[in-house]
C-alpha cells in the first residue's frame, strides 16, 4: 500500500466547440488511474471551463505507480446521447517517484485526440505521497533514476558503473491492421497508446529492479524501442547502463518525499542521498556497504533462460592482451592490472555500456567497431494468455527454425554473445557505445547490435581485488592520455585481422592502427586537427519479393555485401576528407518488400595520434586505350582537387607525411577495417565476414566496370557544405569550442516514391543518394540565418514503409558558434591544461581526506574512490562548459568536504542534504539556489519557453537539475487526408503537436529544457485512395532545469572566480 | 519518382518574413518560388529550385496552421503548438492584420456582409490584389468589427486589447469599423482622390468629437455611433444662414480679418455666403442617416470643389476656416457656441486633411 497519488483538475482553455447549436461546450473531466475513476462536475457552456476540483486521491501500489500513467479524459456532457470525448492526456508520474526529481506536476497539458490532434489545454496538478516499502520481495523500483543521456549527467558524479541492463516485454498489438479492423481505428489506437504507455512503465520498473539488485541507483543511456511486429505482436525492449550516481551540487533540494530505499538486506545505494535514514539499521553500516561495491556476479541479474549456455561459451578465457603484448603495454604491472579488469568484466554476462561519452581516463584502449546482425522470421504469437492486457515475456514464442520455444530474449542474447566474442577477438573486454535496433518488414525482422570494443579503466568497475588506490594511480597512464585510447588493444603479433600499424604519432611509444572506427563520441582528451565532418555511406539493394524462409535467406545473403560496400564507401569518403578516424558510427540496414536500404553515418576527424591518410589512387584494369587512360587521369585529378579543397574546408593540414606513404603511389594491399561483423540466419550458425579479405584496397579504386565508375562518381557528387556550415552526428563538433547559446532543434521527414518499376541497383543508389543530399541541402538552406553554425547529432533514420517508398527522418540541432576560432582554440587548450592541473591536485588531496573518513571502515576502498576522476567526467561533452563546473579548485574542495560531512551525517542518521548545506557556509550553494529561484517563476501569462536538443548539454548554460525521463508515444490518424493538407500537412501538424506535448510535460515538471531528445520511431502509413493516413511517433529525452552560465557566474561567489583567474593567469604565464 | 512527403518542423518555429509576405499576398507556392528565385536567394546558398520549393511549401503550411490562431491573436501567446518568440508573434499579427490601401478604399464604408464579399472578385480584378489576399483582409475587417461591435469602452483600446495590434494599426481598424458602422459613402468618383489615410484621419476626428463616447465613456458602441443629441443640436446652427443680419455680420467679421492676408480674398468674399450655407446645411441635415452617409461627398461637392475651382491654396482654406469659426463666436446673438465649436473643429480638420489633389 505504498503510495497515494493525488490529482486536481484546475481549468481548461481553448476547448473546441462541441455543441453546434450554442457554439459552446459542456465539459467535464474523468481522472483514471488503474481501475479507479473520478469525475469532475460539468462546467456548462464554456470553452474555458474552471473546474477547480477537489483533490482526487488514488491509493495504489508503487508497482502500479510505476507502470500506469494517469489518464485524464475531457468529455462533453450530453444529456440525451452518449458523452463525446474531446481528448485525453496521459501523464507519466514516474518523475514524481524519484526523490530528487520533480515534486509536483503542474501546468497546462494539450488535450490530445488521435483523430483531431490537440484540442485545447487542461490545467492539472499531480502529487504523490510515497510510503516506505520494507518488503524485500517487492516488485517496484521507485527512486531509480533514468537518463536518456549517454554520458554522465552534468550535476552528478558516477561512483560506480555497474554495467549493462536489459529487459523486454511483449504483448498483443491491439491493432496490427489498422485499416481493415472492424472496430473504429480511433478506439484501437487509443488502446494502443494506453498499452504502450503501460508496457514502457512496466519495462522501466523491471529495469529498475535489476539496477537495485546490482546495487545501483540510476540508469544512464536508457534506450527504449518498440518493435511493431504486426500480427505477431508488440515488443517493447530497453537497454541501459546501470550506475551509482551521486549528486554533485549541493543545491538545497526540496525536502525529499519519503521514498523507498531498497530494503536493508539488499545492497543499498551507497549515497548519502538516501532520504530514509530510519531504514538503515543503525550501527555498522559500512560492512553493508561493502557488498555494494563488490561486483555482483553476473548470474544474479542475468536472465534465467539462456544464461547457462552462454556461460559455457564464455568460460574459455583467452588471456588476450597478456603474454606477447605485455612488453609493449608498459610493464608487467599494467598487464596485471589489465588482467584484473578483464576478469572483472568477464564475470559479467555482457560487459556492455550504452554510454558514448566517458570521463577522461575511463577508456584505456579502443579496438574498433563490433557489430552483429541476424535475420529472423516472426511467427504468430502462440499465446495462451490471449486477451490479457499484460502478458509477459516468458510466453511461448514459436520460431520457424527450431521446435523448442525461442523467445525474443534468446534472439538478443545470441546477438549479444556474438558482439562479445567479436570484442574479445579484438583483445577487448568491454563494448562501449552499444546500441540495438531492428528493422521489420512483414514477417522478416533484422536484429542489429553494434558497439565499440574497448578496454576500460578498472577503477570505475570497483573490482574487489584492487588493493590500493594510490598504487593504482601510480601505474596509470605511462603514455600521454591524449592518445592512449588510440593504441591497439590487441596483440601485434597475433592480430585479429591484417592491419597496418605504426608507432603512435603522439607518444611514439605504442602502436596505433592507421584508421579507427568507433560508435562513441570523440573522447575529450583526444587531440584532433581541424574540424570534423559528417560522413555518410548510402546504399540500396534490390531484392526479389519472396515469402518466409526464402525471403529471410535472400536477405541474409545480401547483408554482408551491403556491409562491405557501406564500409568501402565510408573509407573512401574518409580518405577524400583526409581524415583518419570515424566517431559515432551508426549503420542502419532497413528491409522492405523488394529492397534493402543501408545508411551509415559517422563523424570523421583527423586524430593527431594516427598517421596521415594517403590519397586515393585510381587504377584502370585494362590500360590499353588512350582515351580510357585520359579518362582515368581526369578522374584522378578531380579526386585530388577534392581532397585539397576538403583539407582547406576542414582545416586539416597534416604537416609531416612520413613513412612509406610517400614512397609508394599505390600502397601495398591492406585493409584497415576495424569493422568486425557477422550475420547469422539462425542461432546455431555464425558466419563471420572478415572484410580484410576484400580484394580491393581502400586506397586504390579500380575501374573495371561501370559499377566502379558510378562509385567514383557518387564519391565526388557529395555536395560541399555551404560556407559557414559544419555538420556531425556526434555530441560535439570536433574543432569547435566556442558555442553561442542560440540553438534550433528540428525534425525533418521525407518520403520518396519510386514510380519507376524497372530500377537497377545503380539507379536506386543514385536516387537514395540524391534524396539524402537534397535533404541536407534543404536543411542548410532552412537554417541559413544561423550561420556560422553546426548541425550536431544529425541522426538519419531510414525506412521502407511500402514497396516503392523510402522514408528518411532526420532529427538534429543547429547551434551557432563564434567565428573567432583561432583564439578560442588556444583558450580551450589552456582550459584543458588547467583542468588537468586541478584534477591532479584534487586527486592528491582526495586521498588523505578519504582516509580519515574511511579509517573505521575495514574495506580497502570506498564508493567515492572513483569520484576524483568522475569529477572531471562531466567535462567531456563540452570543453567550454567545463570552465565553470571545474574551474575552481576551491569549489571542489568544498564539494569534497561536503561529501565527507554527508557521510558523517549519514552515519549519525541526520537529515542529510539540508543540514549539510546549512553548516557549510560556502557561498556557492546559496548562489546557485538564488539563481534557481530567480529563474523558476516563468511569466505566467505566456507559455514558458522549453528548449529541446538531442545533445546532453545546452551551450552557455548549466544544467542544475534532472527532473526525470520523458518517454512518450503518440498515434495520430485521419480520415480526411486531403482536407488536412495531404500527407505533408498531416505529418507536419502531428510533429508540431508532439513537440508541443513534450514541451508541456517538461514545463509541468518545472523544467525549461529537454536534453538527449530523440525521435525513436516515426512510422507513417497512408492510404490515399481512402483519404486516410496514420502515424506513430515515439520520442524520449531528459527533462532538465538549466540556468544561463552568465547568471550562474554572476551569482557565484567572488572568491571562487578570482581563484579561477589566478589559476588561469598562472597557466598563461607558464605558457 | 517524386517526393511524396516533405516536412520540416523546428522546436522554435522558423519563419521567413519574406515568405510570410508572399503568403499574405496570396501567392501560390509556385509563384512565390519564382519570385524568390528572381530575388537571388538561390545564388547565395547554391540551393536548387527543389530546395526553394520545399522550403516555401513548408512555410506556407506553417502559416496556414497558424492562421487559425491569428484569428484570435490573444491565443497565439498562450497556445502550445508553436513555440514562437514574442517579437515574432507581434510581427505575425501585425502583418496579418495589415491591409492594402487600395483594397480598403474599395470596401471602406460598405456593409461588411456576404454581399460585399461576393464583390471581392471585382475588387481583386480592379486592384490587382489576389482574391485570397482580398478575402483575408475583408475577413479581418469583419472579424474586428464583430468583436468590438458589442464591447464597452474606447474603440481603439478594445481593438488593441483583443487583436494585439500596434497603436497605428488599431486606429486604422477603428476607422474601418466606424466607417462600416455608419456606412459613409466613400466610393463615388468625386471622392476617389481621397486616400484611406485621409478618411482614417477624419474618422479619428469624428470618433473623438462627435460620438457618444466623446461625452460619456461607459456606454456600448460609444465610439461607433454618433451622438444623436449633438446631431439634433446642429439644427440650431441654421440661424447662421437663416438670419440675414447674422449672416452679414459674420461675413463682415471674416472679411475684415482676412483682408490683405490672402490672394483669393475677392473670391472668398464673393462666395462667403454660398460656403457658409453649405457648411451649415451639412450640419443641419446630419439628423438624417442618409445625409450622414453623404457627409464626405457633401463636403467635397459643396465646399472643397468650389474652393478648388477658385484656386484656393490649403493655407487659404485654413485661414478662412479659422476665422470663419472664430468670428461666429463673437456674434452677439449667436447662442450655440458649444455646438458650433464641436461641429466646426471636426469639419475644419477634416476639410484641411481632404484639401489636396
Amino acid at each position: 500500500m505504498p503510495g497515494k497519488l493525488k490529482a486536481k483538475i484546475v481549468a481548461g482553455r481553448h476547448l473546441p466547440v462541441m455543441d453546434r447549436a450554442s457554439d459552446l461546450t459542456d465539459a467535464f473531466v474523468e481522472v483514471k488511474f488503474g481501475n479507479t475513476t473520478f469525475k469532475t462536475d460539468v462546467c456548462p457552456k464554456s470553452l474555458n471551463p474552471q473546474w477547480n476540483s477537489e483533490w482526487f486521491k488514488f491509493e495504489v501500489d508503487d508497482e502500479d505507480l510505476q507502470d500506469e500513467p494517469l489518464q485524464i479524459t475531457v468529455l462533453d456532457h450530453d444529456t440525451y446521447s452518449a458523452n463525446d470525448a474531446i481528448g485525453k492526456v496521459y501523464i507519466d508520474i514516474d518523475p514524481l517517484l524519484s526523490c530528487e526529481a520533480a515534486t509536483v506536476i503542474s501546468g497546462w497539458f494539450p488535450i490530445y485526440d488521435t483523430i483531431h490532434g490537440i484540442r485545447g489545454e487542461i490545467n492539472v496538478l499531480v502529487k504523490v505521497d510515497l510510503f516506505n516499502d520494507l518488503n524485500r520481495f517487492r516488485q517496484s523500483s521507485c527512486g531509480v533514476k533514468f537518463f536518456c543521456t549517454t554520458s554522465i549527467p552534468k550535476c552528478y558524479r558516477v561512483v560506480m558503473v555497474h554495467g549493462f541492463v536489459e529487459e523486454l516485454v511483449v504483448n498483443e498489438d491491439p491493432e496490427y491492421q489498422w485499416i481493415d479492423r472492424i472496430r473504429t481505428p480511433r478506439a484501437s489506437n487509443e488502446a494502443r497508446q494506453r498499452l504502450i504507455s503501460l508496457m514502457s512503465g512496466e519495462l522501466q520498473r523491471k529495469i529498475g529492479l535489476k539496477v537495485l539488485e546490482m546495487g545501483g541507483n540510476a540508469v544512464l543511456g536508457y534506450l527504449q524501442c518498440f518493435d511493431l511486429e504486426g500480427e505477431s505482436g508488440l515488443v517493447v525492449r530497453a537497454i541501459g547502463t546501470a550506475c551509482t550516481l551521486d549528486k554533485l551540487s549541493s543545491l538545497p533540494t526540496a525536502v525529499l518525499p519519503a521514498c523507498n530505499s531498497p530494503s536493508r538486506e539488499m545492497k543499498e545505494p551507497p549515497f548519502s542521498e538516501d532520504p530514509n535514514p530510519n531504514i538503515h539499521s543503525s550501527g555498522p553500516s559500512t560492512p553493508l556497504k561493502n557488498q555494494t561495491y563488490s561486483f555482483s556476479p553476473s548470474k544474479s541479474y542475468s536472465r534465467q533462460s539462456s544464461s547457462s549456455d552462454t556461460d559455457l561459451s564464455l568460460t574459455p578465457k583467452t588471456g588476450m592482451g597478456s603474454g606477447g603484448s605485455a612488453g609493449k603495454d608498459g610493464g608487467p604491472l599494467k598487464t596485471l592490472l589489465r588482467q584484473q579488469t578483464q576478469s572483472a568484466l568477464e564475470q559479467r554476462e555482457f560487459p556492455f555500456f550504452t554510454l558514448t561519452c566517458f570521463p577522461p581516463g575511463f577508456l584505456i584502449h579502443v579496438g574498433g567497431v563490433v557489430s552483429a546482425r541476424s535475420v529472423k522470421l516472426l511467427d504468430r504469437i502462440h499465446n495462451p494468455a490471449l486477451g490479457n492486457t499484460r502478458s509477459y515475456k516468458l510466453l511461448d514464442w514459436n520460431s520457424f527454425t527450431a521446435d523448442e520455444p525461442e523467445t525474443r530474449d534468446a534472439w538478443w542474447e545470441e546477438i549479444r554473445q556474438e558482439i562479445k566474442s567479436h570484442a574479445k577477438a579484438l583483445g577487448c573486454h568491454a563494448v562501449v557505445g552499444y546500441s540495438e535496433s531492428t528493422s521489420i518488414c512483414e514477417e522478416v525482422c533484422i536484429l542489429s547490435a553494434s558497439g565499440t570494443a574497448a578496454i576500460l579503466n578498472p577503477k570505475f568497475m570497483q573490482e574487489g581485488c584492487l588493493d590500493s588506490y594510490s598504487e593504482h594511480s601510480r601505474l596509470e597512464d605511462p603514455a600521454p592520455p591524449s592518445c592512449g585510447f588510440c593504441h591497439i588493444p590487441y596483440d601485434e603479433l597475433n592480430m585479429p585481422f591484417p592491419a597496418h600499424l605504426t608507432y603512435c604519432y603522439n607518444c611514439r611509444r605504442q602502436k596505433v592502427p592507421d584508421v579507427l572506427f568507433t560508435t562513441i563520441d570523440l573522447p575529450v582528451e583526444a587531440t584532433v586537427m581541424g574540424k570534423g565532418s559528417l560522413i555518410q555511406a548510402r546504399l540500396c539493394r534490390l531484392k526479389k519479393k519472396a515469402q518466409g524462409e526464402v525471403n529471410a535467406t535472400a536477405i541474409s545473403n545480401l547483408l554482408p555485401f551491403m556491409e562491405y560496400e557501406l564500409h568501402t564507401q565510408l573509407m573512401n569518403k574518409l580518405k577524400l576528407r583526409s581524415m583518419n578516424a570515424l566517431f559515432g558510427l551508426r549503420v542502419q540496414i532497413s528491409v522492405g518488400e523488394n529492397m534493402l536500404v543501408g545508411l551509415a553515418s559517422a563523424t570523421g576527424v583527423y586524430l593527431m595520434a594516427l598517421p596521415a591518410p594517403g590519397g586515393i589512387q585510381i587504377a584502370g584494369k585494362t590500360p590499353s586505350d588512350i582515351t580510357y587512360e585520359q579518362h582515368i587521369s581526369n578522374m584522378q585529378k578531380k579526386i585530388n582537387d577534392t581532397i585539397s579543397k576538403n583539407k582547406d574546408l576542414y582545416e586539416v593540414h597534416p604537416q609531416e607525411i612520413i613513412e612509406e606513404v610517400i614512397g609508394s603511389p599505390i600502397p601495398e594491399s591492406r585493409q584497415r577495417s576495424r569493422l568486425f561483423r557477422s550475420h547469422s540466419e539462425s542461432s546455431d550458425e555464425v558466419s563471420e565476414l572478415d572484410l580484410s579479405h576484400g580484394k580491393k584496397d581502400a586506397f586504390v579504386l579500380e575501374i573495371d566496370d561501370t559499377d566502379a565508375v558510378e562509385d567514383i562518381h557518387s564519391l565526388l557528387t557529395d555536395a560541399p557544405m555551404p560556407s559557414g556550415f559544419y555538420s556531425c552526428n556526434t555530441e560535439i563538433m570536433p574543432g569547435i569550442y566556442n558555442w553561442t547559446s542560440s540553438l534550433q532543434m528540428f525534425t525533418s521527414v521525407r518520403v520518396f516514391r519510386l514510380n519507376n518499376v524497372n530500377l537497377t541497383n545503380q539507379g536506386l543508389n543514385k536516387i537514395f543518394n540524391d534524396l539524402c543530399e537534397n535533404l541536407l541541402k534543404s536543411l542548410y538552406f532552412k537554417l541559413r540565418s544561423m550561420v556560422p553554425c553546426c548541425l550536431c547529432h544529425l541522426n538519419f533514420a531510414v525506412a521502407v514503409p511500402e514497396e516503392e517508398l523510402i522514408q528518411v527522418a532526420v532529427t538534429a540541432v543547429a547551434m551557432t558558434f563564434d567565428k573567432e576560432q583561432a583564439q578560442e582554440n588556444f583558450k580551450a587548450n589552456m582550459e584543458k591544461a588547467i583542468m588537468k592541473v586541478i584534477s591532479e591536485n584534487e586527486e592528491q588531496l582526495q586521498f588523505p581526506l578519504e582516509l580519515c573518513t574511511e579509517t573505521p571502515a575495514p574495506q580497502p576502498f570506498s564508493p567515492s574512490k572513483g569520484t576524483g576522476h568522475q569529477d572531471g567526467g562531466g567535462i567531456h561533452t563540452s570543453a567550454r562548459a567545463t570552465s565553470v563546473d571545474y574551474s575552481s579548485f576551491a569549489d571542489r574542495c568544498s564539494t569534497w568536504i561536503e561529501l565527507i560531512k554527508l557521510k558523517a551525517q549519514a552515519i549519525r542518521r541526520g537529515s542529510i542534504k539540508t543540514t549539510a548545506s546549512q553548516e557549510k557556509g560556502s557561498p556557492l550553494p546559496e548562489g546557485r539556489s538564488r539563481s534557481l529561484r530567480c529563474m523558476r517563476p516563468f511569466p505566467s501569462s505566456t507559455v514558458s519557453v522549453v528548449k529541446m536538443t538531442p545533445l546532453s548539454f545546452l551551450p552557455g548554460t548549466r544544467i542544475i537539475k534532472y527532473l526525470g525521463i520523458i518517454n512518450m508515444f503518440f498515434i495520430r490518424e485521419t480520415t480526411s487526408l486531403r482536407e488536412e493538407g495531404g500527407v505533408s500537412g498531416f505529418l507536419h501538424c502531428f510533429i508540431a503537436e508532439v513537440f508541443a506535448m513534450v514541451r508541456a510535460h517538461v514545463a509541468a515538471l518545472g523544467g525549461n529544457a529537454v536534453v538527449s531528445y530523440s525521435m525513436k520511431e516515426c512510422v507513417f502509413m497512408e492510404n490515399p485512395n481512402k483519404n486516410q493516413a496514420q502515424c506513430l511517433i515515439n520520442v524520449s529525452g531528459d527533462a532538465v532545469i538549466f540556468v544561463r552560465e552568465s547568471e550562474a557566474e554572476a551569482t557565484a561567489a567572488a572568491p571562487q572566480t578570482s581563484s579561477m583567474q589566478n589559476l588561469s593567469g598562472a597557466a598563461e604565464a607558464n605558457a | 519518382m517524386s517526393v511524396e512527403l516533405d516536412v520540416f518542423v523546428g522546436n522554435t518555429t522558423i519563419m521567413d518574413e519574406e515568405v510570410y509576405q508572399f503568403w499574405l499576398d496570396g501567392y501560390t507556392v509556385n509563384d512565390a518560388v519564382k519570385v524568390r528565385m528572381e530575388g537571388g536567394v538561390l545564388e547565395e546558398y547554391e540551393a536548387s529550385t527543389d530546395v526553394l520549393l520545399s522550403d516555401t511549401m513548408d512555410q506556407f503550411r506553417t502559416f496556414q496552421m497558424c492562421e487559425r490562431l491569428l484569428h484570435t491573436p490573444a491565443k497565439l501567446a498562450n497556445q502550445l503548438l508553436f513555440q514562437i518568440p514574442p517579437h515574432r508573434q507581434t510581427m505575425l499579427i501585425e502583418r496579418y492584420y495589415a491591409f492594402d490601401n487600395a483594397f480598403v478604399r474599395e470596401v471602406l464604408g460598405k456593409k461588411l456582409s456576404k454581399g460585399t464579399k461576393k464583390d471581392l472578385d471585382d475588387i481583386s480584378a480592379k486592384t490587382g490584389i489576389t482574391l485570397k489576399s482580398c478575402r483575408r483582409q475583408f475577413d479581418n475587417f469583419k472579424r474586428v468589427f464583430k468583436v468590438v461591435e458589442e464591447l464597452k469602452g474606447p474603440l481603439v483600446e478594445n481593438i488593441q486589447q483583443h487583436f494585439l495590434l500596434s497603436d497605428k494599426l488599431a486606429r486604422d481598424y477603428a476607422a474601418i469599423v466606424f466607417f462600416a458602422n455608419n456606412r459613409f459613402e466613400t466610393g463615388k468618383r468625386k471622392l476617389q482622390f481621397l486616400s484611406f489615410q485621409d478618411f482614417a484621419f477624419c474618422a479619428g476626428q469624428l470618433i473623438s468629437n462627435w460620438t457618444v463616447g466623446a461625452v460619456d465613456n461607459m456606454v456600448e458602441d460609444m465610439d461607433v455611433d454618433l451622438d444623436k443629441e449633438f446631431l439634433q443640436d446642429l439644427k440650431d446652427l441654421k440661424i447662421l444662414i437663416n438670419d440675414k443680419d447674422l449672416l452679414d455680420q459674420h461675413k463682415s467679421l471674416v472679411c475684415t480679418a482676412l483682408r490683405g492676408k490672402t490672394k483669393v480674398f475677392n473670391e472668398m468674399e464673393a462666395n462667403f455666403k454660398t460656403l457658409s450655407r453649405a457648411l451649415v446645411n451639412i450640419a443641419a441635415k446630419l439628423t438624417n442617416t442618409k445625409d450622414v452617409r453623404d457627409l464626405f461627398i457633401d463636403l467635397v461637392e459643396k465646399f472643397i470643389e468650389p474652393c478648388r475651382s477658385d484656386r484656393w491654396t490649403s493655407a487659404d482654406v485654413r485661414l478662412f476656416l479659422t476665422y470663419y469659426t472664430n468670428s461666429a463666436r463673437t456674434l452677439d446673438t449667436f447662442r450655440h457656441q458649444v455646438t458650433w465649436d464641436r461641429y466646426m473643429d471636426v469639419i475644419k480638420s477634416c476639410i484641411l486633411k481632404m484639401y489636396h489633389d
